[in-house]
C-alpha cells in the first residue's frame, strides 16, 4: 500500500505535503491545521472549499510559501483529518476560521484566501472581524443573485418535495453509515464526475490524502453524514452586501468555464459586486478549480497582489 | 413516563411517552431551551391516541454535542427521526418547536397529519433576514456540561427565518398533505414567517382545544 501512494504522489510532482500538523480545539472538536513555509514568515490563511480539505491546497500552498509567506489551511469541520461533529452549518465553519487565525497567535491582520465555500466564508470573516484581516483574496467563490447552480425551483412542489425527503431520509439512515469503500483508482474516478477538468493524476492523488483505506478498500475521510442541500433558509443573494462592503484590499480570481461544482458567476456579474478598489482576474479556458487548474498563475497573481498591498 | 433513546445521526433523542393512548400519536415539540414536559399538557385532555414528547438535541435528556452548529434543520430532522419512530403523527410545537413543525410538516406532508402552533421561547428565531455578521461565544463554564446546551441558545436564537421559507413549506403541505385544515395557529405571537404562513387557506386560527378536536382522527 505505502509503494502504491508513493508512486501516486511522485506523480504529482510539484505537490507537497505540508511541513507541520497540528491541532486546534474548537469547543469540543478538534480541527486538523497544516503549514507550509517558515513559521516566523508572515502567515497567510487559506480556506477550502465544501467537501473539499487543506490537501487541496497541497500544489498552491508550497508556492505561497516559497514566495516567504507562513502558509497555514485547515480541514474544515467533518472534513479531512479534522474530527466529525454532530452538527454542522455555515456560522460554525466560520466560528472555526476565527479559531484557527486566532492560534496563529499574530500580533498584526492576517490575509486571507478562500476558495468556492472557503471564500464565502473569507468574505464573511472580514466583515466579522476587519481588524484581524489584512487583504482577502477570494478564489471562484464570488456570489450571485442566482444562487448555486444545483438549486432547485422551489415553487416546483414536486422537486421541493423530493429534495426535502432525501435530506431527511438520508439522515435517518446515515448514522451507522460509511463512505463507499472502492480502489483508490475507483475513488478518483468517483470525483472526476465533479471534477471532470482535473487531472487523473491529481485526483488519485487526492485520494491518498483526503480518503484512507481499511480492509474494504479506500472510503473518503468526509463525515457520512453530510450531505448537499436542502437549499435551506439562506439567499444567496444576502453575500453581495456583505462582499461589496468590504473595506480591505481584495483580489477576485474566477474561471469562465461554468462547472456543477462552481458558483456560475460570471466576469460581467461579478464585477459590480467587488468593493472598490477590488483587482480582479478571469481565467480563460479554466474551471472552477482555478489553483490546481493554473497553480502557478494563480500564486503569481496572489503574491503579486500581497506584495503591492500588504 | 416511559422513555426510548432514538440512535440518530450519531447522537441519542430522548422521545418520553407522557400518555399512553389508542389511535394516532400527539408529538409535542418544545420551545428553546426547554424540555419535553414530565406529563401531557391539561390541553391535550381531548386527545385520544398516545401523547410524546421529544427532546431535541442538545436539550433534556438527549445528547449534549460538542462545539455547536445548530439549524433549525437539523432539530427537524430530530423531529423526523420521532415520526420514524411513532408513525404518522400530529405536532403539537410551541415557539421553536412550532416552526421546526411547521418545517417537518412541509418536508413529510404524508407524514405529519396537522400542527398546532403556540407560543413559546424562540419564536421569531433571528428574524427574517442576516444582520451584521457577529462572532457568536460561549463561556467556558460548566454550563457546557449540561443542557440546554448554550450554544443551542444562541445560534437557535439568531438563526434566519424568512418568510418566503415558510411559505414555501405550508406550499407543500396545500398541495401534498390533502388536509383542509391542516396547521392551526393558536399563539398570539406572529412573527414575521408565521404572518406568511397563515396567507394559506389551509392554516387557519384556533384554540389549543378546537384544534385537536380537528386533527384527533375518531
Amino acid at each position: 500500500m505505502q509503494n502504491e501512494v508513493e508512486v501516486i504522489r511522485a506523480s504529482v510532482p510539484q505537490a507537497r505535503r505540508p511541513d507541520r500538523i497540528r491541532r486546534v480545539d474548537v469547543g469540543g472538536i478538534e480541527l486538523s491545521v497544516v503549514e507550509w513555509g517558515r513559521e516566523n514568515n508572515p502567515p497567510l490563511l487559506l480556506a477550502h472549499g465544501g467537501f473539499d480539505f487543506a490537501g487541496t491546497f497541497d500544489i498552491l500552498g508550497p508556492l505561497l510559501a516559497a514566495a516567504g509567506f507562513r502558509v497555514v489551511a485547515w480541514d474544515q469541520r467533518g472534513h479531512g483529518d479534522s474530527d466529525m461533529a454532530a452538527l454542522y452549518t455555515w456560522e460554525a465553519d466560520v466560528r472555526d476560521a476565527a479559531r484557527v487565525l486566532a492560534s496563529l497567535d499574530s500580533s498584526t491582520p492576517v490575509p486571507v484566501l478562500g476558495h468556492s465555500k472557503g471564500g464565502g466564508m473569507t468574505n464573511q470573516l472580514a466583515e466579522m472581524l476587519p481588524h484581524r484581516i489584512s487583504a482577502v483574496v477570494n478564489l471562484d467563490g464570488i456570489p450571485n443573485e442566482r444562487g448555486l447552480g444545483q438549486q432547485i425551483d422551489r415553487t416546483d412542489v414536486t422537486a421541493l418535495d423530493a429534495e426535502l425527503a432525501a435530506w431527511l431520509d438520508h439522515r435517518r439512515r446515515s448514522g451507522q453509515s460509511l463512505r463507499r469503500a472502492d480502489t483508490l483508482q475507483g475513488l478518483a474516478e468517483r470525483r472526476r464526475v465533479m471534477n471532470p477538468r482535473l487531472s487523473i493524476e491529481w485526483l488519485q492523488y487526492l485520494v491518498t490524502v483526503g480518503a484512507q483505506q481499511d480492509r474494504d478498500g479506500w472510503r473518503w475521510k468526509i463525515d457520512p453524514t453530510l450531505r448537499f442541500g436542502p437549499s435551506g433558509a439562506w439567499r444567496p443573494e444576502w453575500a453581495i452586501p456583505r462582499l461589496r462592503g468590504l473595506h480591505v484590499p481584495f483580489l477576485g480570481v474566477i474561471g469562465t468555464v461554468e462547472e456543477e461544482m462552481g458558483w456560475g458567476t460570471t466576469p460581467q456579474e461579478a464585477l459590480p459586486l467587488l468593493p472598490d478598489g477590488a483587482e480582479f482576474h478571469a481565467l480563460a479556458n479554466t474551471g472552477h478549480f482555478v489553483h490546481i487548474e493554473r497553480p502557478e498563475d494563480v500564486a503569481e497573481i496572489v503574491v503579486d497582489f500581497l506584495g503591492r498591498t500588504l | 413516563m416511559k422513555t426510548v433513546f432514538l440512535n440518530h445521526v450519531r447522537r441519542q433523542l430522548a422521545l418520553h411517552e407522557l400518555r399512553d393512548g389508542t389511535g394516532r400519536p400527539l408529538l409535542i415539540l418544545h420551545g428553546l431551551g426547554q424540555r419535553s414536559p414530565a406529563t401531557a399538557p391539561s390541553a391535550t385532555e381531548g386527545w385520544t391516541g398516545p401523547v410524546l414528547g421529544l427532546d431535541f438535541t442538545g436539550h433534556g435528556d438527549s445528547t449534549l454535542p460538542s462545539g455547536g452548529g445548530y439549524t433549525c434543520e437539523a432539530l427537524m430532522s430530530d423531529a423526523d427521526a420521532a415520526i420514524a419512530e411513532i408513525g404518522p403523527a400530529t405536532l403539537f410545537g410551541y415557539g421553536l418547536g412550532a416552526y421546526v413543525g411547521l418545517l417537518l410538516f412541509g418536508s413529510r406532508p404524508r407524514e405529519v397529519r396537522g400542527l398546532v402552533i403556540a407560543d413559546g421561547p424562540g419564536f421569531d428565531g433571528g428574524g427574517s433576514r442576516p444582520t451584521s455578521s457577529k462572532l457568536l461565544h460561549v463561556p467556558q463554564d460548566n454550563a457546557l456540561d449540561r443542557t440546554p446546551d448554550p450554544w443551542a441558545l444562541l445560534e437557535l436564537a439568531s438563526d434566519i427565518r424568512p418568510p418566503d421559507y415558510a411559505a414555501d413549506h405550508v406550499q407543500q403541505v396545500e398541495a401534498l398533505a390533502e388536509m383542509e385544515k391542516a396547521v392551526a395557529v393558536t399563539s398570539i405571537g406572529r412573527p414575521e414567517w408565521l404572518e406568511a404562513a397563515m396567507r394559506s387557506d389551509v392554516v387557519f386560527e384556533s384554540d389549543i382545544a378546537t384544534a385537536l378536536s380537528i386533527f384527533c382522527p375518531l
